[in-house]
C-alpha cells in the first residue's frame, strides 16, 4: 500500500491513452466508412477523403503524448519509479483526465463531422479546403484538453 | 499584393470572322466573355449544340479509346505521373494531327470495338463456365442427359429427394412398387440432400416405374445440356481456351496501336477545344453582318488584345465602363513569394475588387505558424529538399500543384528554423543515438535549442505563442483599418478599429503587471504609475466608446447602446480567438513528444547490430508516421488560424472567380506562337 501513489499516476496515464484512443478509434472508423463508400465511386478522390479520414486520429496522439510524459515523470520509463505519493499520485490522474475524456467524445464527434465533409469532397471536390475545417474546429477542443494535461502533468511537483 | 484591375471590352466585327476571333480569343485565354451580355430582340443567336455535341461525342470516344490504351498498354508513366504536367505542343503540331484527325477517330473506333469484342470473349467464358458447373452432377453420366431409352427399354434420368447409395435407391424403389424388380439403377451424385440418378427399365414397366420414381420425389434437369456431359464439359473447355486466346490475340491488337497514343491526345483535346469554341459560338448574339461580344480581360492585357483583334480581322473593340451592380472577376496578383499562398486564399474565397488582398500577408503568417506547430529541424529539411527536388524535376506541373509546393519548400524552411530554435532534430534522436550505440554519458542535450526547449518551459512558449496571436489578429484589425481608410470611412474607422485597438491594448497593459499574469507566464512587469493609469483609462474609454458608437446606424439610443454594449460582449471572442494561438504550443510539443517515444523505442533494444537493426527499422517507421501525421495536422491548424482568427477580423471574401475561355485541355499544353 505504501506506493499507491504510482498506481494512481499509472493510472492517470492509461486513462489519457485509453480514452483517447477509444475515441479516435470511433472517429477514424465513422470517418473510414464514409470514405470507403466515396472511394468506391471515385478512386481518384482517394487522397482527400484519405486526408479527411485521419483528422480525428489526433486525440489518440495527443492521449498518448500526456501518457508518455507521465511515464517519464513518473520513471517507469527509465526503469525506476519514483516514490509518489498518494496525493501527488492523485493529482497526476487529475491531471491526465481533460486530454482522456475529452478525447473520447471530441473524437467521435469529430469522425462524425469528418464524415459529413467527406460527404462535401464527394459532391464537390473543389471545396476541399473548407471541407478540412469543419473537423478541426472540433478538434480545437481536444487541443485545449491536451494542453491543460500537459501543463498539469509537467507542473505538478513530485514529493 | 493586390487585386489585378480588370477592363471589360466590347468586340464587333464582321460575321465572317466569328469563328477566327474566337480562335484568337481562345488560344489567348485572358478573355471571360459574359454570357447573354447583349440583350437585343433583333439579334439572333446561332444554334450549335449539334455541331458541338458531335464534338463531345468524338472528345469522348478518344478519351475513351486513351483509356483502352493505358489499360492493355501501359505508357512510360512514372509514380509521380500526376506532377508531370502536359505535353507541350505549337499550333502547327496540332495542326498537322488534326489534317488526319477522321483516320485517328477510325483507330479509336477500332481499339473500342476491341475492346467490345474482349468483353464479349469474357462473356462467353462467364457462360463456359457456369455451364461447366452445371455438368458437375452429371459427369459419371455417360449418355446424353435428354436420352430416354432404346427401343425397348426407357431410361429415367433426374433427380429424387434424399440421400441414397446405389443398394439404398433400388431398395426405396422396391419399397414403393414391389413389382419393380427388373429395374436398373444407379445414382450419380449427391448433394444438398438430393441424389441425381438414372434408372432403365424395360417399356412395359415404365409407367409403373414412373409413378414409383414420382413417389421418391423424382424430377427431370430443369435444364438439361445437348449430348454426354463429360463431352459437353470438355466442349467447355475448349472454348474457353479459344476465347482466351481470342482474348491474347485482340489485346496484343490494341497493344500495337500504342504508338497513336500521342495522336489521340492531341486530338481529344482538338475535339475538346473545339466543343468549348461552339458552345461559345452558341451564345454570341449576332445580326445579319456582324457579331457582338463582352468580355473581362485583365486591364493590362487589355490594348494588346484590342489591337490584335482591330489589326487581324478589323474588329471594332472598345473599352467599357464597369456598370454599377457588376461584379468584376478577380484575378490576383502577387510577388513570387506570396503567391504559393494564393490556392490557400483561394480555397476561403477570393477577395472582392476595391478590397485588399491579404495574399501576401497571411503568406508570411502561413509560413511561420506552421513552422512553429511542425518545429522539427529534420523534418523541415526533408520537407524543403523533397519539394524542391520535385519542383526541379517536373518543371512543367500544374500551376495550382505548383505553388502548393513551393509554399510548403518554404514552411519546410521555417520548420527548420523553429526546429533548431527549439532543439528538435528527429525529436532526441541526437542525444539517443549518441548514448545508445556511442557510449556518450556526457550532458545532454548535445544539440541544444537556440532559444528554449519548449517541454521543460511550455508556460514560457505559451506566452509567446499568444503575443504571437495577439500580433497576427491586430494585423488583421489593421487591414481592416487601412481598407476603411482606403475607402473614405473615417467615421467606421475610428469606431470599429481605433476604439478596439485603444479598448484591447488597454486591456492588454492592465493584464501584464498584473498578479494574474506573473503567476502563469513567471513573468513579471512593473508599470510606472502613469502607465496603470492610461491603460485603465484607455480601456475605460473605448468600452464607453464602442457601447455609444457600435450600433450607430440606428436612431433610437436604448436600441443603440443594448447593441454597443452587445459588440463589447465580443471581447470574449477576441480572448477565444488569442487563447486558439496555444495549438501553436499543443501541436508543437506534440511532434517532439511523439519523436522521442520513437527514439525511445527504438533504443529499448540496447547497442550492437541487432539494436542497431531494429533501432533503424523502428526510426524510419515511427518517424515516416509521425511526419505525416503531423504534416497534415499543421497544415490544418495553420489554415485554421488563418480562416477563423485571421479572416475573422477583416475579411470578406466574396470575389468572383476568373473564368477565361480558353481550352480546357487534358493532355496537352499549347505553346504560344513566337
Amino acid at each position: 500500500m505504501d506506493n499507491l501513489g504510482l498506481v494512481f499516476a499509472l493510472t492517470g496515464a492509461a486513462v489519457a491513452v485509453l480514452f483517447a484512443g477509444c475515441g479516435s478509434s470511433i472517429g477514424v472508423g465513422i470517418a473510414g466508412r464514409a470514405a470507403a463508400g466515396v472511394v468506391t465511386e471515385d478512386p481518384n478522390k482517394f487522397a482527400q477523403v484519405l486526408l479527411l479520414q485521419l483528422l480525428p486520429g489526433t486525440q489518440g496522439i495527443y492521449g498518448l503524448l500526456v501518457g508518455f510524459i507521465t511515464l517519464s515523470k513518473i520513471g517507469i520509463l527509465g526503469g525506476s519509479p519514483a516514490s509518489i505519493s498518494l496525493a501527488t499520485g492523485l493529482m497526476i490522474l487529475a491531471g491526465c483526465c481533460p486530454v482522456g475524456l475529452v478525447g473520447l467524445v471530441s473524437g467521435k464527434a469529430q469522425g462524425q463531422c469528418s464524415a459529413a465533409s467527406i460527404g462535401i469532397v464527394a459532391k464537390r471536390p473543389d471545396q476541399f479546403g473548407k471541407a478540412m475545417l469543419f473537423p478541426a474546429m472540433v478538434e480545437t477542443y481536444a487541443i485545449l484538453s491536451l494542453l491543460t494535461s500537459i501543463l498539469a502533468v509537467t507542473n505538478i511537483p513530485l514529493s | 499584393m493586390s487585386v489585378m484591375p480588370m477592363q471589360k471590352l466590347s468586340i464587333c466585327a464582321h460575321k465572317s470572322n466569328r469563328k477566327a476571333v474566337l480562335e484568337t480569343l481562345q488560344q489567348f485565354g485572358a478573355m471571360e466573355i459574359i454570357p447573354d451580355a447583349i440583350d437585343d430582340q433583333e439579334l439572333e443567336k446561332m444554334n450549335t449544340s449539334e455541331a458541338r455535341a458531335q464534338f463531345d461525342r468524338d472528345a469522348e470516344l478518344a478519351d475513351q479509346a486513351l483509356e483502352i490504351l493505358d489499360r492493355y498498354a501501359p505508357g512510360n508513366k512514372a509514380g509521380l505521373a500526376m506532377l508531370q504536367g502536359n505535353e507541350e505542343l505549337t499550333a502547327d503540331d496540332i495542326r498537322q494531327v488534326a489534317l488526319k484527325q477522321g483516320e485517328c477517330i477510325k483507330q479509336a473506333s477500332s481499339i473500342l470495338s476491341y475492346e467490345k469484342a474482349i468483353n464479349e470473349c469474357r462473356g462467353n467464358i462467364l457462360k463456359d463456365e457456369n455451364q461447366k458447373e452445371a455438368l458437375i452432377p452429371w459427369m459419371s453420366l455417360d449418355v446424353p442427359m435428354t436420352f430416354s431409352g432404346t427401343e425397348k427399354t426407357s431410361a429415367f434420368i433426374g433427380t429424387v429427394s434424399g440421400v441414397y447409395d446405389d443398394a439404398g435407391f433400388s431398395a426405396a424403389l422396391l419399397e414403393k412398387d414391389s413389382s419393380l424388380d427388373a429395374v436398373s439403377t444407379k445414382t450419380l451424385f449427391t448433394e444438398n440432400d438430393a441424389t441425381n440418378i438414372t434408372a432403365i427399365c424395360l417399356n412395359r414397366d415404365a409407367e409403373k416405374t414412373e409413378a414409383a420414381l414420382r413417389a421418391l420425389g423424382f424430377s427431370k434437369p430443369a435444364q438439361p445440356v445437348m449430348g454426354i456431359p463429360k463431352q459437353a464439359s470438355e466442349d467447355c473447355d475448349r472454348d474457353i481456351n479459344k476465347q482466351n486466346s481470342e482474348i491474347e490475340n485482340l489485346k496484343k491488337k490494341i497493344a500495337a496501336m500504342a504508338p497513336e497514343r500521342e495522336n489521340l491526345k492531341i486530338v481529344a483535346d482538338y475535339y475538346r477545344t473545339r466543343a468549348e469554341k461552339y458552345r461559345m459560338l452558341g451564345t454570341i448574339p449576332q445580326s445579319k453582318q456582324a457579331f457582338f461580344l463582352e468580355g473581362w480581360v485583365p486591364a493590362a492585357q487589355a490594348d494588346r488584345i484590342a489591337k490584335l483583334l482591330s489589326e487581324r480581322y478589323q474588329a471594332v473593340v472598345e473599352k467599357e465602363e464597369t456598370a454599377e451592380n457588376e461584379i468584376e472577376p478577380t484575378v490576383l496578383h502577387n510577388n513570387k513569394f506570396a503567391q504559393c499562398a494564393e490556392g490557400i486564399l483561394a480555397s476561403y474565397g477570393l477577395p472582392q475588387h476595391g478590397k485588399v488582398d491579404p495574399t501576401a500577408i497571411m503568406a508570411a503568417f502561413y509560413v511561420f505558424f506552421f513552422g512553429m506547430m511542425l518545429s522539427d529541424a529534420a523534418y523541415g529539411i526533408i520537407m524543403a529538399v523533397a519539394t524542391f527536388i520535385l519542383l526541379r524535376k517536373y518543371p512543367k506541373m500544374k500551376t495550382g500543384t505548383k505553388k502548393m509546393l513551393q509554399l510548403f519548400f518554404w514552411c519546410g524552411l521555417s520548420t527548420t528554423f523553429w526546429g533548431f530554435m527549439f532543439g528538435g532534430f528527429f525529436g532526441n534522436a541526437t542525444d539517443v543515438i549518441a548514448r545508445t550505440f556511442f557510449g556518450y554519458t556526457g550532458a545532454t542535450p548535445i544539440l541544444k535549442p537556440l532559444w528554449f526547449d519548449p517541454l521543460t518551459h511550455p508556460m514560457t512558449l505559451l506566452v509567446w505563442c499568444m503575443l504571437f496571436g495577439c500580433i497576427h489578429l491586430f494585423t488583421g484589425l489593421g487591414i481592416k483599418g487601412y481598407q476603411e481608410l482606403h475607402d473614405h470611412q473615417v467615421w467606421d474607422f475610428v469606431c470599429d478599429v481605433l476604439a478596439w485597438f485603444i479598448f484591447l491594448m488597454g486591456l492588454i497593459l492592465l493584464l501584464l503587471p498584473s498578479q494574474l499574469f506573473a503567476n502563469i507566464s513567471q513573468m513579471t512587469f512593473v508599470f510606472p504609475d502613469w502607465m496603470k493609469q492610461l491603460s485603465k483609462w484607455m480601456s475605460i474609454g473605448g468600452a464607453v466608446f464602442i457601447v455609444l458608437t457600435s450600433g450607430r446606424s440606428h436612431k433610437n439610443w436604448a436600441l443603440r447602446i443594448a447593441l454597443g454594449a452587445y459588440d463589447l460582449y465580443g471581447v470574449t471572442g477576441w480572448l477565444s480567438d488569442v487563447l486558439s494561438y496555444s495549438r501553436l504550443l499543443a501541436l508543437g510539443l506534440a511532434t517532439g513528444v511523439i519523436a522521442t517515444v520513437v527514439n525511445t523505442m527504438g533504443s529499448m533494444f540496447g547497442g550492437g547490430v541487432l539494436g542497431a537493426v531494429l533501432f533503424i527499422v523502428i526510426f524510419l517507421l515511427g518517424h515516416t508516421m509521425n511526419m505525416a501525421i503531423n504534416l497534415l495536422g499543421a497544415y490544418v491548424h495553420t489554415n485554421r488560424l488563418q480562416y477563423v482568427e485571421f479572416f475573422g477580423k477583416f475579411y470578406e471574401a466574396g470575389g468572383k472567380v476568373f473564368e477565361p475561355f480558353r481550352s480546357n485541355n487534358k493532355y496537352i499544353e499549347v505553346k504560344e506562337a513566337k
